[in-house]
């Protein structure tokens, strides 16, 4: 089992490790027994009322707060940092006895050029800003464009950087390339942390997404991610299952671990719980934490304040009672 | 617990399904007496019986204890509903099969609950698993209901039917055996199992609410002393259904031997679970959960063998501890719970009783650190890893929630391993190579194998055992003639005499036959009388002595008794010696026909070559064949060259069907298809009729060989010359040596031999209705398949009787191979 597992303090960075094609060539995804287990996760488990409350608002801590859309302006963005600030309403809280400070999204995303607009509308808070980079969706830009765009991110104040890989590298089978671009990204980012956006569904096949999980990994990777939200199809549980399990089997190997985090069509209250407990089933409690697990949202957020007030009042809500994300 | 505090520990909470609808219901209408005419009939005994909720011990409702003369009445109803239900028409049987499965689906949540109290599975079982399987199974045989009049022509009801089903899945046994039995116009008797009746009665209801005839479907409770036994004991009862242990199966074998009842079998197993390093390691491991520790590990096809390859084993192992440590065990209504309860007392003390002998034994024991409830019936998830394939717990169903691992280097090992059990229900295959999962597939003695899956179920794939766990297929085409019989067969289409036989000389045409009236020893048949061929011959040199020894191994050996036996014409006058085959014989035949297995795995384009060459070489010395009839049977040579035309006829349709009777591909709701392979049986001994000595030999030897079977052949002792000239033929047609063994000798003695004979795996038995009944009884002591035909003649002449389908499908038997894919 994992060597020097026991060693790293929780909030050590994964350093990477090198390129070990050996382990890759051992990565299996049964695509059918894959969907099974997925499929039969939220139904072997559910929360229900107090604890259901209770794991809604740990799904808000995980939450990087989105908006990546042509459209977004400065006003926009301010207006989903007022709402990072406030996710929930605070007679809610009150009522499910939960302090206002405990509960803040985990970062708010958005693309580079309103980063500077975020970073000023966050402060005095600790919710970082997350950009997305490196030619965010497609990644179909040089090489020097990319590391330039995390660069200037990193020095407009984001603390966290969403880059894209090359997913012709995955499909090509040119692992030592992804490897390489993937650590050069880690090496621009410095201290900020990297979410590598593997673009799952571009990877064609569940394989392919267990091998690239890994390769991101080893390059340094601070979390894995599923999708850009541009693609047909984005965050599924088949593929959750097939990252969770290529984080857990380098933790098992390296001792560290890397977070995960699912973007693109977590719409539901429902959604975000399948998805803590496929986080809590697989990876463990450790993994239950914004420091380990994101979700990659906007109007998620929306959902679960509904249903939080359905908790609260026991009454089904209206949207215009709360406020707009 | 404050939301604050959850908020921080992330634990589970309860998820309770609600019990009082159900709970309700119970009070409303218990005690259950008996469901016969569609009507409540109390009980003879006027006594009830307790079920209890495993979860609790506590009582949950009474329920009536049948006896005898409740059965007579269900019966009596059944008979009479019988002849207006099957002949309603298939499409209004399907109507009513439609609307059970409907109503199944509108009460599918009381259904599963009522289910997860009776039983203590787990309700995301009931609810996800068990009850949409029932009215799958409904919906899928109103279809073969509405289609009977067209795909099975030719093929009637069986009349009433007597099924007798098990505690582990109550409902979803109900409808595995009632929905076919419907659909093909039979009339039902159902024994629900002791521990869980109630589904049984809420399915009463059902028939009641969609209006099904008075006596279609009646059930009787009770214990299965007093019920099961008088059912399966019961004259008026065509075919017994039974699913449960192979002790009880085999007892039912037994009192149902020689009565011409009709038998379907689903009985234990021990299913190999073959684990291959180029496996999904953590889709195995799910795959473990699904097969072991699906309803507690009480499944007759739980994957209770993991057989891992050594090379990945340690790792393979850790990774199921680790997964062993999430499983929750709990109250069975709580929607989060993966093991619920035992179902009863006795079965948890049955398991604790084989855990203890493994660790005795010492096999290494393992079980998570959760706790199972202090109340009800629980057993945690147990793995044992350091076990032998001599250990009592590699060799014995446990049916409970206790995996045991062994490991292999090979794939060949990996096949031995698997198939080192008496039990060959199901299996399960891990490999990310095709190539390796479907070679492997094929040779694991399996009624259903599993490719990078378990337990998936479904109405359209035949279900069922291969060796000790039973026979009959449930589920698919195939499980349909479970519940039918070709209609020649039915009342008057019988062959009313014995025809091919010796006869009386009907006219004068034949009358040398007895006209020369030589009472004196005629050897080798070429002193024949009628035939001017040989007439100048006899007489005037002695011809050359012919005496047919046994045919084993392909060599024609001397019978180990040294002993030959006379062989008369009609008027006693001894035409030949034969050899008086003993025990012995057999035994070494069966050893033969085991060596000459590769035959199984020749083409169906070679096996065909070899077929039509034995029909090639037949004809090339027809009237020898022909007259070799003529003197056994003193039929005139017409007849004789008739029957010889047919055998010759006969030969060449097993030679067309070698390569056309096929399996077919199933399409159950899930990406990927299931492959029904049609297998060999194995080594079938087959005793042969007495009447059309050529033709019935052939008849039956040629459709098993067609199939892949080898064979030891007793031919009729009466007239065993034609079978025994036959060995030229075989041996002048490439018949490989070993795949037709022939034995003459003592019928009765003979056959006995080979139905108790371990390692035989099905005898056909053409003769006396006594005889029938002795290798039923018999074939009970390695649950062998039997084909025989209680006394009752076929006319081998004609071909709707005497070839076809019907002795393909005894020659064959099904398995399941389910193959997901997906890349």
């Amino acid at each position: 089992m994992a060597q020097g597992q026991e060693d790293q303090p929780r909030d050590e960075r994964n350093p990477g490790v090198p390129l070990d094609l050996g382990w890759l060539r051992e990565v299996r995804a049964n695509r059918s027994a894959v969907e099974r287990r997925a499929a039969t996760l939220p139904t072997r488990r559910t929360v229900k009322r107090e604890w259901q409350a209770a794991w809604l608002l740990r799904a808000i801590t995980c939450l990087d707060l989105t908006t990546l859309a042509g459209d977004d302006t400065p006003g926009t963005v301010r207006r989903l940092c007022a709402k990072a600030r406030h996710p929930v309403r605070s007679e809610l809280l009150e009522a499910l006895g939960v302090p206002e400070e405990r509960i803040q999204v985990a970062a708010v995303c958005v693309y580079h050029n309103l980063v500077p607009v975020a970073v000023a509308a966050l402060r005095g808070t600790q919710i970082p800003v997350a950009a997305v980079s490196t030619g965010f969706p497609a990644g179909q830009i040089a090489l020097d464009q990319k590391l330039a765009e995390i660069a200037a991110s990193v020095r407009a104040g984001a603390r966290e950087i969403d880059v894209v890989i090359s997913r012709a590298h995955v499909l090509t089978g040119n692992w030592q390339a992804l490897y390489d671009e993937v650590r050069a990204f880690r090496i621009a980012c410095g201290e900020a942390h990297m979410k590598t956006i593997l673009a799952t569904h571009e990877l064609a096949t569940l394989r392919n997404v267990g091998m690239a999980s890994l390769v991101c990994m080893m390059a340094g990777a601070d979390f894995i991610k599923t999708s850009t939200g541009k693609e047909a199809v984005n965050a599924t549980l088949p593929v959750g299952l097939v990252m969770t399990r290529a984080i857990r089997e380098y933790y098992e190997r390296t001792g560290y671990r890397v977070g995960l985090k699912p973007a693109g069509g977590i719409r539901s209250a429902k959604t975000a719980l399948d998805w803590l407990i496929l986080m809590k089933e697989e990876l463990g409690d450790e993994w239950l934490s914004g420091r380990l697990f994101r979700i990659g949202a906007s109007g998620l957020l929306s959902d679960i304040e509904r249903q939080l007030s359905y908790f609260v009042t026991g009454h089904y809500a209206a949207a215009h009672y709360n406020p707009l994300v | 617990m404050s939301i604050l505090e959850l908020f921080e520990s992330m634990e589970y909470g309860p998820a309770p399904e609600t019990a009082e609808p159900a709970l309700q219901w119970l009070a409303q209408h218990q005690p259950f007496d008996l469901f016969i005419n569609n009507r409540r009939v109390k009980p003879a005994s006027a006594q009830y019986l307790e079920t209890i909720n495993p979860a609790t011990g506590k009582v949950l409702a009474r329920v009536a204890a049948g006896n005898a003369a409740d059965v007579d009445a269900a019966v009596a109803a059944a008979r009479r509903a019988f002849p207006g239900w099957s002949k309603t028409p298939g499409h209004v049987r399907a109507r009513y099969l439609y609307a059970i499965a409907r109503h199944i689906q509108k009460h599918a949540r009381l259904l599963a609950v009522l289910e997860t109290l009776d039983n203590g599975k787990p309700i995301r079982e009931t609810r996800d698993i068990d009850i949409p399987l029932v009215a799958r199974h409904f919906y899928y045989h109103a279809g073969w209901s509405q289609l009977m009049e067209s795909e099975l022509a030719g093929y009637e009801p069986l009349g009433v039917v007597g099924q007798i089903i098990p505690w582990n899945f109550p409902l979803l046994m109900l409808a595995w055996k009632v929905a076919p039995a419907l659909a093909m116009g039979n009339t039902v008797v159902l024994k629900p199992a002791r521990y869980t009746p109630l589904t049984a009665m809420k399915f009463a209801e059902i028939v009641e609410e969609v209006g099904l005839p008075p006596g279609v479907v009646n059930i009787v409770t009770g214990e299965a002393g007093q019920v099961g036994e008088a059912l399966v004991r019961h004259p008026d009862v065509n075919k017994i259904a039974f699913t449960g242990s192979t002790e009880v199966g085999r007892a039912i074998r037994r009192a149902t031997a020689g009565s011409g009842k009709r038998l379907s079998l689903e009985l234990g197993g021990k299913s190999p679970f073959v684990v291959f390093e180029d496996a999904d390691l953590d889709s195995v491991v799910e795959g473990v959960v699904d097969a072991i520790w699906f309803n507690q590990g009480q499944v007759c096809c739980a994957g209770s063998r993991l057989l891992v390859q050594e090379s990945i084993a340690d790792r393979l192992i850790a990774k199921v501890r680790a997964r062993m440590e999430k499983l929750r065990v709990g109250d069975p209504l709580d929607k989060a719970i993966d093991i619920g309860a035992i179902v009863s007392e006795a079965q948890l003390r049955e398991i604790r009783r084989l855990v203890e002998r493994g660790v005795e034994e010492g096999a290494q024991l393992w079980q998570p650190s959760t706790a199972c409830p202090r109340e009800g019936y629980f057993f945690p998830p147990t793995l044992f890893t350091n076990v032998a394939p001599a250990m009592t717990i590699a060799q014995v169903e446990i049916f409970g929630p206790v995996l045991v691992t062994m490991t292999f280097r090979t794939p060949e090992e990996a096949v031995t391993l698997a198939n080192n059990t008496r039990y060959g229900l199901a299996a399960s295959v891990w490999s990310e190579n095709i190539n390796l999962a479907l070679d492997v597939a094929a040779r694991l003695q399996a009624g259903t194998v599993w490719i990078n899956a378990t337990n998936l179920f479904d109405a359209s794939c035949g279900f069922g055992g291969y060796r000790e766990s039973g026979f009959g297929r449930e589920g698919g085409k195939e499980g349909l003639y479970e519940y039918v019989r070709p209609r020649w067969e039915g009342a008057g289409g019988r062959a009313s005499r014995r025809r091919g036989l010796a006869e009386a000389p009907a006219s004068g045409e034949n009358k040398a036959q007895s006209g020369n009236g030589h009472a004196e020893h005629r050897s080798n048949g070429l002193a024949l009388a009628g035939s001017e061929v040989f007439a100048d011959l006899a007489g005037r040199i002695p011809p050359i002595d012919r005496t047919p020894k046994l045919f084993i191994g392909g060599r024609q050996v001397r019978p180990d008794s040294g002993y030959s036996l006379p062989v008369r014409d009609p008027q006693g006058m001894i035409i030949g010696q034969v050899g008086a085959g003993n025990r012995k014989d057999i035994r070494n035949a069966v050893e033969a026909a085991h060596a000459a297995r590769a035959w199984s795995g020749a083409s169906p384009h070679q096996r065909a070559q070899i077929l039509f060459y034995i029909a090639e070489n037949l004809a090339a010395r027809e009237q020898e064949f022909a007259l070799r009839l003529v003197q056994q049977t003193g039929r005139p040579y017409a007849d004789a060259a008739a029957e010889v035309q047919a055998a010759i006829a006969r030969l060449f349709s097993y030679a067309a069907w070698c390569d056309k009777f096929e399996g077919s591909i199933h399409r159950p709701p899930l990406r990927g298809m299931v492959l029904a392979v049609r297998e060999p049986v194995g080594v079938i001994g087959i005793a042969c009729p007495d009447e059309f000595p050529l033709l019935g030999f052939l008849s039956l030897v040629a459709p098993a060989l067609a199939m892949g079977n080898t064979l030891v052949v007793i031919p009729s002792p009466q007239a065993p010359l034609s079978a025994t000239d036959c060995y030229q033929v075989f041996e002048t047609s490439d018949v490989p040596a070993g795949a037709v063994n022939i034995v003459t000798g003592e019928r009765e003695p003979l056959v006995q031999v080979l139905a108790e004979h371990e390692d035989v795996e099905a005898v056909w038995y053409f003769g006396s209705a006594e005889g029938c009944k002795r290798v039923e009884l018999a074939a009970a002591s390695n649950m062998k398949r039997t084909w025989v035909n209680y006394g009752h003649p076929r006319d081998w002449l004609d071909p709707v009787q005497g070839e076809g389908e019907e002795f393909l499908r005894e020659a064959t038997q099904v398995k399941n191979i389910w193959v997901p894919y997906g890349e």
